[in-house]
């Protein structure tokens, strides 16, 4: 059972209070008419689906019924951060790398 | 290889059984194969089968990154039907259906396919419309279904609650009575063995970890074992399907989630069929050891942990409780979760891709067992000939920009 923290109630919450509603930050198409029908398909249905880190939305259905995006380890299932919707992650697969290697330096 | 048979069990049983031959052999990879099979579960081992056998390309290698049948294999609930709704998706199951009942005999393995029927209940107005409409559509594509009253269900399952008094009733069913049950591992054995017999090289502890292109061809895979080459790379990787298409650089319309199946301690015989209801999510049948096998729901949620939520289970729980009252009191064995690869309209992906040589197997989602010959045997000629046998056709990855998706979710849902 995860505990997640809901950025606008500002509490953690279990996880039956949430559901999830998909990868986070795809945007749709400006113009969906004038864009093809593989790009579409692309914004519709296909998805990063990477095991590690993944940016996703959450509703917050039993509570303050808001949106907001979490960044999640597919693996390990740990929630790294919530944040809320229009602002950009802090942790990214990126980041986490570049803070995994210094810390490997550190201990050697 | 050495064929079973009865007179080889009394044979070796002088011998108190310590000189089998081993079932299938472990070779060291060679550089270079006419096909390269990336993951050894069912339906990979079934595509090796069936491109030596039907095809005459034993030029093969099964890569698999654990051990054979150890994935999804190994962790589902072995359920066999074919009641799906749609033409294109009923043809391809019931193709698999027939070949599991010739399937013991074809791989001289015992996969104790049981034809006990399977059940799908409904509980209310709708699911019965639902429920007739399929039945009805089954039987126009030749495949057997009736649909059953809340009295004729109780007939065929006893010890099931007929209560109208509960939150959801049994209202009736439809039943497929050439469904049933197999044993899983047996399955993944048995095509392993046969695909080993007729060359196939099974390369375990062996994980692909990219794979090469030039000039968007395929030309091999590097894996921990060195490189590989080969012309053509097929991915049988169920869950794992996106992280393969992402070393190319593809996306695929997949979302990988954990799964969940329970069984009990073992009991009795008391339910001799399968049962399942889509509506509150719960299935369960009696393995030929006496414990009951439970399917759970997935999670909504992503994940590769091969573990699942417990709200997930307890809800199952407490459906099959109101379903059989005499089951609250059975304990539960073990649970775990297997990684199942759900596509947008529940149906799976038997593709080309964009990349030459580079081929996908895929999207099965929560019901992939049942389709484990059929899924190799339709494959292995999409991989024989370059292109889709007239079954899969319909299965090509282009339907997502087509728009011709085949709805299955009504049929396939999440219980299996």
């Amino acid at each position: 059972m995860h505990h997640i923290y809901c950025p606008y109630c500002e509490e953690m919450r279990e996880e039956e209070e949430y559901s999830y509603t998909g990868e986070a930050h795809i945007e749709r198409p400006k113009d969906p008419a004038a864009i093809s029908d593989e790009a579409w398909a692309n914004y519709i249905f296909f998805r990063s689906n990477p095991r590690g880190i993944h940016h996703e939305m959450w509703y917050h259905a039993a509570g303050c019924r808001r949106y907001f995006n979490a960044t999640r380890d597919t693996q390990s299932y740990k929630v790294h951060e919530t944040y809320k919707m229009g602002e950009m992650p802090s942790i990214t697969a990126q980041t986490l790398a570049v803070a995994n290697l210094s810390e490997k330096g550190g201990a050697s | 290889m050495k064929k079973y048979s009865g007179f080889s069990l009394f044979k070796h049983s002088l011998s108190h059984h310590e000189n089998w031959q081993a079932a299938w052999r472990s070779p060291q990879p060679k550089k270079e194969y006419d096909v390269i099979i990336v993951g050894g579960g069912g339906h990979g081992l079934a595509t090796a089968y069936y491109l030596a056998k039907v095809h005459g390309i034993t030029n093969v290698a099964v890569l698999e990154k654990g051990y054979l049948g150890g994935g999804n294999t190994a962790r589902n609930t072995t359920i066999v039907r074919s009641n799906y709704l749609w033409d294109e998706a009923s043809k391809l199951y019931d193709h698999s259906l027939d070949l599991w009942k010739d399937l013991s005999q074809d791989l001289n393995y015992n996969v104790m396919f049981s034809q006990r029927g399977v059940l799908n209940l409904g509980h209310n107005l709708q699911d019965m419309r639902d429920i007739e409409r399929r039945v009805n559509a089954n039987r126009l594509n030749g495949i057997d279904g009736v649909v059953l009253n809340t009295a004729e269900v109780k007939e065929i399952v006893p010890i099931i609650n007929d209560s109208q008094d509960i939150r959801y009733p049994v209202l009736g069913a439809s039943w497929q009575a050439t469904g049933g049950v197999a044993r899983h591992d047996a399955v993944a054995w048995g095509f392993a063995r046969g695909a080993d017999s007729m060359g196939v090289d099974l390369i375990q502890q062996c994980e692909v970890t990219d794979i090469v292109t030039e000039e968007g061809a395929v030309v091999g895979v590097q894996t921990t074992q060195g490189f590989i080459g080969s012309k053509k790379v097929a991915c049988v990787t169920a869950g794992n399907s996106g992280v393969m298409a992402a070393m190319v650089g593809l996306r695929l319309p997949i979302e990988s989630r954990p799964l969940q199946a329970l069984v009990s301690e073992p009991i009795k015989p008391i339910i001799n069929t399968v049962v399942m209801s889509n509506a509150v999510h719960a299935y369960v049948s009696q393995s030929d050891k006496g414990d009951l096998v439970i399917g759970a729901g997935a999670d909504a949620y992503n994940g590769y942990g091969q573990r699942g939520s417990f709200n997930v289970v307890e809800h199952t729980m407490s459906a099959i409780c109101e379903l059989f009252p005499m089951f609250s009191r059975v304990r539960m064995n073990r649970a775990w979760g297997g990684i199942v690869d759900t596509c947008p309209d529940a149906c799976p992906i038997i593709s080309k891709t964009s990349i030459k040589g580079l081929y996908f197997n895929c999207g099965w989602g929560t019901g992939g067992f049942k389709a484990t010959p059929g899924s190799g045997n339709v494959f292995a000629h999409t991989l024989a000939h370059d292109e889709a046998h007239p079954l899969a056709a319909p299965f090509s990855i282009d339907r997502f920009s087509t728009g011709h998706l085949i709805d299955e979710h009504g049929a396939a849902g999440v219980a299996h």
